[in-house]
């Protein structure tokens, strides 16, 4: 039994696999960059906030490590549908993938926290600087940095977990192959090709945070050694 | 009007003679602090005048670094007075950020921000805390960093200086910030002679130039040298109180004996 494999099939369909491509794209960028922010301000409050803020963002961080990710894209997407607003799947994806990521995002970032030695806190509270500054120009530059091969791999994941949002039909990348490959009947091409597509994208997603920590972290661009 | 009119004179009064004269700049009046059960201050009262070198010295655990955390606001205090400055330190409306204006605190540990250059260092607080531009800001680093010998290591990075450089620039980071009190918890205490040697240097060029300090220390001849007052600490008391003659002279057997175990 031999299989005659047939991608000239799917060479029409190139221009939907690249706006596929750029869609998924669009849509980790936002998750990412969003996700990132709602982390960080959980890994703080659980360090540093009243008892409620921690109690609360433990349970959040909880809840969300130990349920699947397509029931959360479900919960959030029906969940705000129940509540009366009208959101597209593909805002509903973003929100859930915020939801979903922030958590372990709050996780590894927190361990970047506890890195760094009460004494810096301290010295920066004795140069007069406010809670806010000691964060953002004492604390997270090198808590970030410590823990930021694990937030590498932790959004190369999500990336890679966004094809499920296509269970929404949010628009992005596998959404595309579900499409071409009941147009085409050519299954085993389409996710091939879909496959070679994501491990491009997760190289596309390593440079990216290789760039971005080449421009945050000069000490260790210029010096070349950990922190 | 007559300070107007003869501004001279005036300016003359305003300056201390000696530098016991005018107000003082810190006064703990009784001082009491516990850890728990631990009582660690127990009656501490110290007066440090305007221009005034204070160096406490004692056995590690006798109290120095919390007496010099409590007048910096960094421990509370369960009974007793202290003001620094004009800031009662042990109200709790205590404005903590009026505070940091004038005063300087500088660690064993250095506590440098690793992540940024010796000029960052310093330039942080003044653009955070007085609103400086980054030009300005930069030029105050550089003069703060020529103030203690290191001008030409502006750009580098904690990691490349030695531990005796990163103590000058953790001193550099709080002068920059234009302090009336310094304080110096032990800041030679983790160096090796030679480093240790650089870093005295430059305390005993800041005492010279008139700079109210409160140190904590092990350098006996520094203390001697520098110091105005000598302030031996035993059991979370002020045990002796002199000048650095004290040293010399010691009157308790506890002194005498600490003196001898430390020469
Ligand atoms: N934050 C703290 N919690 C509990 N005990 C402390 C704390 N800080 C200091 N101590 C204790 O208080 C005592 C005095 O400490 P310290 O002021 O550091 O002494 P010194 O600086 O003279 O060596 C020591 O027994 C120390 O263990
Ligand atoms: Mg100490």
């Amino acid at each position: 039994m031999t299989y005659q494999f047939d991608f000239a099939a799917l060479l029409p369909y190139w221009p939907e696999f690249v706006h596929g491509l750029w869609l998924t794209l669009q849509l980790s960028a936002m998750a990412t960059v969003l996700g990132f922010i709602v982390g960080t301000l959980c890994a703080i409050g659980r360090a540093d906030g009243p008892p409620a803020v921690k109690w609360a963002v433990a349970a959040y961080v909880e809840v969300i490590r130990n349920t699947p990710l397509l029931v959360q894209i479900f919960l959030v997407y029906f969940g705000i549908a129940t509540l009366g607003f009208r959101i597209g799947a593909n805002t509903a994806a973003v929100a859930a993938l915020v939801v979903n990521v922030g958590a372990y995002t709050c996780e590894i970032v927190r361990a970047g926290l506890e890195s760094v030695h009460k004494a810096q806190l301290e010295a920066a509270d004795c140069l007069g600087l406010s809670r806010v500054q000691t964060y953002w120009h004492v604390v997270l530059r090198p808590a970030v940095e410590r823990v930021y091969p694990a937030l590498t791999s932790q959004y190369v994941l999500l990336m890679l977990a966004s094809s499920i949002t296509s269970q929404i039909s949010a628009e992005e990348l596998t959404a595309v192959a579900n499409r071409v490959q009941s147009d085409t009947f050519r299954s085993f091409e389409t996710y091939i090709v879909v496959g070679l597509l994501y491990l491009l994208l997760s190289f596309v997603v390593r440079i990216a945070f290789w760039l971005v920590g080449l421009g945050v972290f000069v000490r260790r661009r210029k010096l070349g050694t950990a922190l | 009007m007559s300070a107007v009119a003869n501004p001279t004179r005036a300016a003359r009064e305003d300056t201390p003679r000696s530098p016991q004269a005018g107000a003082p700049v810190v006064r703990l009046h009784d001082v009491h602090k516990s850890f728990g059960a631990l009582k660690v201050l127990d009656g501490v009262s110290l007066d440090v005048g305007p221009g005034e070198v204070a160096a406490i010295i004692g056995q590690s655990g006798s109290g120095k670094s919390t007496a010099l955390r409590c007048i910096n606001a960094l421990e509370t205090i369960q009974q007793g007075t202290i003001h620094v400055c004009g800031h009662a330190i042990h109200d709790p409306q205590l404005d903590r950020r009026a505070l940091r204006r004038d005063v300087g605190i500088v660690f064993q540990s250095y506590n440098l921000f690793p992540h940024l250059t010796a000029e960052q260092n310093i330039m942080l607080a003044p653009t955070c805390v007085k609103g400086m531009t980054k030009a300005q800001a930069r030029e105050l680093a550089r003069e703060v960093l020529s103030h203690v010998g290191l001008a030409e290591k502006a750009e580098h990075y904690p990691e490349q200086l030695s531990g005796g450089q990163q103590q000058r620039v953790a001193i550099a980071r709080s002068l920059a910030m234009r302090p009336k009190l310094m304080l110096f918890d032990e800041v030679t205490s983790a160096l090796d002679p030679q480093l240790t040697g650089e870093v005295l240097k430059v305390m005993e060029n800041l005492a010279r130039e008139g700079m109210t300090m409160i140190l904590v220390t092990h350098e006996m001849a520094f203390a001697r040298k520098v110091a105005s007052k000598v302030v031996y600490m035993h059991r979370g008391r002020v045990w002796e109180t002199g000048t650095g003659a004290m040293l010399d002279d010691p009157q308790t057997p506890e002194l005498r004996a600490f003196i001898g175990n430390g020469l």
